[in-house]
């Protein structure tokens, strides 16, 4: 595959499947302004995935369009990061989850936009923009998790817990990604993962939580390799292109 | 929708829609506390592109006229006419009164 095209894919689909999980809180919300909020922040990545979805299309050049790479791929063909297909087990691991990847995305973003792909360039700095605003909201949460009560920092740290073992995968080059480097095209992931330990630690610091001593890590959705819970997401999410493959919308 | 006694204290919300008009009354949003109740307000009001400023203020902070005073307060300017300035014409270049 085109490197151009698998790093697009890596980007959108990482977008995406964030983007359903966060739409899967719709009406599950705690209450109505946090379910409204959570769906923007769900409506802004699927924006970002779909252009870069489209252009991805337009490389490729099959007569395939951005909506069929989003919805019409087998689960190894879809190369997002495991954090964000893991499951809205409560509250709390929905926002630390939200919180490591805006902080992902905010440095990731900032360093695409001085890409010598246009494209990418253009698409970075209109989705920063969106971006620096979640990432302002989950860190606020994160801080109000940890002043909050004895249950809200429990929580808060369950999730960090569990989640902390796909937080490297963040930063683990792909071959795509690392053949864009020399071009200029990709972000340099070293960079970006200090920038994101320093604001995690910051965050962490104001929020009374503590990095995981365990370093186990996982990792495989660069190379399609899922977690469990990814067979779900495609059956729910793909359930309408299956049944209605001619729909229009 | 669970926990609907926990949501937190009521904030009005207030837009302003351009530079120099005044702030106008949107509806209310819950919040814990200023900064989640000025990002609730933020996402419940302006997402279609209401507003370039924004205000929240403690509902409990509003101080209001209570029903049972509304007559000693507002009847009394019903039948001063005269205070109106509708017997001008207004000049041409003025676009708001």
């Amino acid at each position: 595959m085109n490197s151009l095209v698998k790093y697009y894919l890596e980007i959108a689909d990482s977008a995406l499947i964030l983007s359903h999980r966060l739409a899967e809180n719709s009406s599950n919300g705690p209450f109505l302004e946090e379910d409204l909020a959570c769906t923007n922040v769900a409506l802004d990545l699927i924006g970002m995935a779909e252009s870069i979805y489209n252009e991805a299309a337009k490389i490729q050049a099959d007569g395939s369009t951005g909506d069929d790479l989003a919805y019409r791929r087998s689960e190894w063909e879809y190369y997002n990061n495991v954090l964000s297909e893991q499951p809205n087990t409560d509250f709390a691991h929905l926002m630390v989850r939200q919180f490591f990847l805006d902080t992902y995305h905010y440095y990731l973003l900032t360093e695409l936009s001085k890409s010598k792909n246009s494209f990418l360039a253009a698409v970075a700095t209109k989705s920063l923009k969106e971006v620096t605003y979640h990432l302002r909201r989950s860190s606020e949460w994160m801080i109000r998790f940890g002043n909050g009560t004895d249950e809200s920092l429990k929580r808060a740290t369950d999730a960090v817990n569990n989640l902390w073992r796909y937080t490297e995968e963040l930063f683990k080059a792909s071959e795509a990604d690392l053949d864009l480097r020399d071009k200029g095209i990709s972000a340099d992931l070293e960079l970006i993962k200090k920038e994101w330990d320093a604001k995690v630690n910051e965050v962490f610091y104001l929020s009374n939580l503590k990095r995981p001593e365990n370093q186990f890590q996982l990792f495989g959705g660069k190379d399609g390799k899922h977690s469990e819970h990814f067979g779900y997401i495609l059956s729910e999410m793909q359930y309408l292109t299956n049944k209605y493959p001619e729909a229009q919308w | 929708m669970s926990n609907m006694e926990n949501q937190g204290p009521l904030w009005e919300v207030f837009i302003q829609s351009k530079a120099g008009q005044p702030f106008k009354h949107a509806g209310s949003v819950h919040g814990y506390d200023k900064e989640m109740a000025i990002e609730n307000a933020r996402d419940v009001y302006t997402r279609r592109g209401e507003g370039i400023a924004l205000w929240v203020v403690p509902s409990s902070e509003i101080v209001a006229v209570s029903a049972s005073e509304s007559n000693s307060f507002f009847e009394p300017a019903d039948d001063k006419i005269y205070r109106h300035p509708t017997f001008y014409t207004l000049p041409e270049g003025v676009k708001q009164m």
